[in-house]
């Protein structure tokens, strides 16, 4: 039974939050963690989200902002069901990154931070993802796609609408 | 800690181990300039200004977050630091809107002083600057974004200082951005406001014009204000204030209060009535020319000749033929010592009669008379900032005695200080607390018979969620304390709050204070505004005279037997100085029909409004003489606004003295030979001497030339009333505080318990607090934010 009355999270993941605010000599050692738990299966971190947190680990809704507002990685819109994110740092960039994400824009009509409107994807830049050895790489959710051109990325694109790509969360 | 010594410029200093340099630079009058350090918050080392070098080490150190060591060998002004500080200006300038001339801040900004003083004018960044527009956030708190330089004061300073936390800090790197607790996105208004006790100290604490106040912003420049320091019209806590006024064409406006010396026994603090709520002095709605009830039944503004000449001839012919035995005179908690001395006086002595008193906050007799007999057992408020261990039974000062909530956080804060609290609400305080208990609003009394060591009152207190292990493990944790200073609110009263204050004197250390709710409730009872209490807290029944004035020998009719003896006919005149008894106490305007009613009132309050008589008054920041606070500390008030048209309260009571054909060299000892000296010639023994006027020879002081001179009065009440006496007029003269020890005659005598709270909070002050238009705003505010509910700074436990 979760440690929250009428608790917005799912049972296995309102047990994991009981304990993770367990285990750290401070609390809100927990916050960060529980952020990226709850944006993968809430999908963006709502106002709901921010509430719960803060309430789990009796801090205020505004400490909970601070620190969401920090990352990016962490966001307060929803995304699309398969988020795109294009690597433009270094590698990537030297490799096609930009070039890449061009493609991306252009082949999804959607911009930066923006999601298409079916829904299905949506579209970041985002900084090194740790792939530079096969640069340029995407990330799709938490799925890898690297040594991309734009034509390879037009089946990873094919491959998601047809239902055929890991959806790791 | 043990001193070191280290070389600062060439110069030898010492300071303690563990001292900031920053700070042992600056006692030793070296000044580091510095943006994010703030005394009594925690380190940021945001803002790079405070670099110094230091020898052996590798870079520029900061200051403010280095401690000094023995041998240390520190430069803090050479052309590399200069550069270093200038490069640091040149990047905060970057996006700085550079709006000095419409700046609040302007004239008295951190930022433009240190680019006036290193020279950064020029800059390096010729990106077009980001604006965005001021957003307000409260009543009182403006924020303009671009002005910001990412201090983190106000943050700490809300969070550690107020623990409110309704500030914080969002996204990252250039983007950094200050937030309020309630996000746009939250509010109905998709505006973003601040959800807390609109205080202002961060505004106070900001170094630039980011955060700007409600009552203040484009008003004026600082250097077009007088700056006069002063005390605090409101609670009782005595905060000192600086307030800065105007010339207008009809007197002298108050624009700002601040605290910009930090002399006071408030450092750094004021809470929001401090700050904006001197707004009732420039109010439209005060009476400023008197005015007399006529035949038709309405008042009409007449000269102030022929108010007082009215008022005066009445009361005199209600004396001589009704006697002054039905008279009642009301007096006010807002009123300086010296006029409510005076006020008492002349009730006793012109108008013959003890049927005296004011609306009482706090039951300061039983505290006087139980403390009189052991010196150093009342605490000053300076008390709250140093104690090692605090009992508070009672009372909320985080609402009704800010400041003493201040200090008592920041002692907890900075010197671990250990607070026990008993309470029948979970005060705010209680997040500091080491112990709380929570009893019945009704069982206070049981509870200081147990604290005094009574364990069968424990039946009295216990209930399902505190049983009597609790209260015993409670009162060994108290009685283990080595010292402590224990804060009274005004629930305890009378028998009980003897019985708790007798006790407590058998053990060593112990400090006690009594909280009040009105800036001279101490004062107006220390000056005998009470029918059974002259000053000093002198029976009245006890003598015929006080000092050389006659007086009548008898308690008179306490507040609510005033009202009686009008219902019953018997009341032939009330004068009611600076009070609203009509409302305060929910008097039947009716009753009051056939008595002759002389107010003195800055508005035409429910009581002015039925008066005779009503003579337009000045407040406490339009006059001087002096203030007590609740913990007995004396201060000076000096005199900053001014509106035509009104006249102190001292002055109408002399005037109308006159008027009523008074010896007003009697009632005010002003000039040389207040009596006739019969006494040098004769003998001091044998003959009338002017004891006033041997007093002032030996104590070096001139006679006074005006009968308005309120001093005049303190030099009577320095020689006559006992615990002033003490008095160092140097000390209230500079300024400071001193504390004062009350001198009563301990007495059994039960006494009747008017105590009746004011029930002030954060956003009311009693009638200033209605004619406030700050404070209706922060009122309407604060109403709105709690339908909202979206923030709840109350309910909320301490984040770890
Ligand atoms: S006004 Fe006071 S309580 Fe409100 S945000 Fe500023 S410091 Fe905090
Ligand atoms: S608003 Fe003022 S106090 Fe707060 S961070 Fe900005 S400059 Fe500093
Ligand atoms: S704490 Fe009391 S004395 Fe101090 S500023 Fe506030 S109301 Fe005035
Ligand atoms: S630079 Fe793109 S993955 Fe490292
Ligand atoms: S004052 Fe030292 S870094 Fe800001």
């Amino acid at each position: 039974m979760s440690e929250v009355a009428n608790t917005i999270f799912s049972p296995e993941l309102a047990a994991r939050f009981d304990k993770l605010v367990t285990i750290y000599p401070l609390k809100r050692s927990a916050l960060v963690p529980m952020l990226l738990y709850a944006q993968d299966e809430v999908g963006y971190i709502s106002d709901a989200v921010v509430t719960e947190i803060a309430q789990r680990i009796g801090i205020y809704e505004l400490d909970v902002r601070n620190v969401l507002s920090y990352y990016s990685m962490l966001r307060t819109r929803p995304a699309g069901k398969y988020n795109v994110q294009v690597c433009t740092n270094i590698s990537c960039m030297l490799r096609g990154g930009y070039e890449l994400l061009d493609h991306c824009k252009k082949q999804l009509g959607i911009g930066h931070k923006e999601v298409t409107p079916d829904g299905l994807f949506s579209l970041e830049e985002v900084e090194c993802i740790g792939a530079c050895c096969w640069a340029p790489a995407a990330q799709v959710n938490y799925d890898f796609h690297d040594n991309l051109t734009p034509g390879k990325m037009d089946e990873v694109f094919a491959m998601y609408r047809e239902g055929r790509g890991k959806d790791v969360k | 800690m043990a001193d070191v010594t280290f070389t600062v410029d060439g110069t030898r200093i010492t300071a303690p181990a563990g001292t900031l340099l920053i700070e042992a630079c600056k006692s030793a009058g070296i000044e580091i300039p510095a943006f994010c350090y703030y005394p009594g918050l925690s380190l940021q080392a945001a803002c790079r200004m405070c670099v110094v070098r230091i020898e052996k080490m590798p870079k520029l150190q900061t200051a403010c977050t280095t401690p000094v060591a023995e041998g240390m060998v520190v430069q803090t002004e050479t052309p590399e630091i200069a550069q270093a500080r200038k490069a640091t200006l040149q990047l905060l300038l970057g996006n700085h809107p550079l709006d000095c001339p419409v700046c609040d801040a302007g004239g008295e900004c951190e930022l433009q002083d240190m680019t006036f003083k290193y020279g950064a004018a020029d800059s390096f960044y010729a990106e077009p600057k980001n604006h965005r527009e001021e957003q307000q956030w409260s009543p009182v708190v403006f924020f303009d974004r671009p002005r910001c330089i990412l201090c983190y004061r106000c943050v700490r300073m809300c969070g550690e200082g107020m623990d409110v936390f309704a500030l914080g800090i969002q996204n990252r790197g250039a983007s950094s951005v200050i937030a309020p607790n309630v996000p746009a996105v939250q509010s109905p208004d998709d505006l973003a406001h601040v959800d807390c006790e609109q205080c202002g100290m961060c505004i106070d604490a900001c170094p630039v014009g980011a955060l700007t106040s409600g009552t203040y912003r484009y008003k004026t420049r600082p250097w077009e204000m007088n700056h006069v320091a002063t005390v605090c019209t409101h609670c009782g806590d005595g905060c000192k204030t600086t307030l800065g006024v105007r010339s207008t064409s009809d007197g002298s406006e108050i624009v700002r209060g601040d605290n910009r010396d930090k002399s006071g026994m408030n450092g750094d603090f004021l809470c929001n009535k401090g700050r904006y709520a001197f707004d009732f002095a420039n109010s439209p709605d005060r009476i400023t020319t008197p005015l007399v009830r006529q035949p038709d039944g309405t008042l009409k503004p007449v000269s102030w000749e022929a108010a007082l000449d009215h008022a005066g001839k009445k009361l005199r012919e209600l004396r001589d033929t009704r006697g002054g035995k039905s008279i009642g005179v009301v007096g006010s908690n807002r009123l300086t010592n010296e006029e409510a001395y005076l006020l008492q006086k002349f009730a006793r002595s012109v108008l013959q009669t003890n049927n005296i008193d004011h609306h009482r906050t706090a039951d300061y007799v039983a505290f006087a008379q139980a403390l009189s007999d052991h010196p150093g057992r009342t605490a000053s408020q300076l008390d709250t900032t140093t104690a090692k261990a605090v009992m508070i039974i009672g009372g909320d000062p985080t609402n009704e005695n800010p400041l003493t909530a201040w200090n008592l956080r920041s002692d907890v804060r900075l010197n671990a200080a250990r607070l026990h609290i008993v309470n029948h609400q979970q005060i705010k305080l209680t997040r500091q607390a080491k112990s709380f208990l929570q009893i019945s609003d009704l069982s206070y009394g049981a509870l200081a018979a147990f604290l005094a060591g009574d364990d069968s009152a424990v039946d009295g207190l216990v209930h399902p969620a505190a049983d009597a292990a609790a209260f015993h493990t409670f009162r060994d944790t108290v009685r283990a304390e080595e010292s402590l200073l224990v804060l009274i609110g005004n629930e305890l009263r009378g028998e009980d709050l003897k019985r708790l204050l007798n006790f407590g004197v058998t053990l060593p250390n112990r400090k006690f204070a009594l909280l009040s709710d009105y800036v001279n409730s101490r004062g107006a009872a220390d000056m005998g505004l009470l029918p059974d209490m002259l000053p000093g807290y002198t029976p009245a029944t006890s003598t015929n005279s006080f000092g050389e004035t006659a007086i009548p020998m008898a308690a008179g009719l306490d507040m609510l037997e005033i009202f009686d003896a009008a219902a019953k006919g018997d009341l032939s005149a009330l004068y009611v100085v600076g009070a609203n008894p009509v409302l305060r106490y929910d008097i039947d305007p009716a009753t009051l029909k056939n008595t002759f009613i002389v107010v003195q009132e800055m508005f035409l309050t429910e009581t002015a409004a039925i008066a005779d008589v009503v003579l337009p008054a000045a407040n406490l920041y339009e006059k001087s003489g002096s203030v007590t606070n609740s913990f007995g500390d004396l201060q000076q008030v000096s005199k900053a606004g001014d509106r035509s048209g009104v006249r102190s309260d001292f002055e109408m009571i002399v005037r109308i003295a006159d008027k009523m054909g008074a010896n007003i060299k009697a009632l005010v000892p002003f000039g040389k030979g207040t009596y006739a000296d019969m006494g040098q010639t004769r003998g001091a023994q044998s003959g009338e001497a002017d004891r006033h006027a041997v007093w002032l020879t030996a104590n070096h002081l001139e006679p006074r030339t005006s009968p308005f001179d309120a001093n005049a009065i303190l030099d009577e009440i320095q020689r006559l009333v006992p615990g002033y006496d003490k008095m160092l007029r140097l000390q209230l003269l500079s300024g400071n505080a001193q504390h004062l020890e009350p001198a009563a005659q301990p007495s059994n005598a039960t006494r009747r318990d008017l105590v009746l709270p004011s029930n002030d909070k954060l956003f009311t002050s009693g009638t200033l607090g209605r004619f406030s238009p700050m404070l209706e705003d922060l009122q309407v505010n604060d109403a709105r934010l709690a339908a909202q509910k979206l923030v709840q700074i109350d309910n909320q436990a301490a984040a770890d």
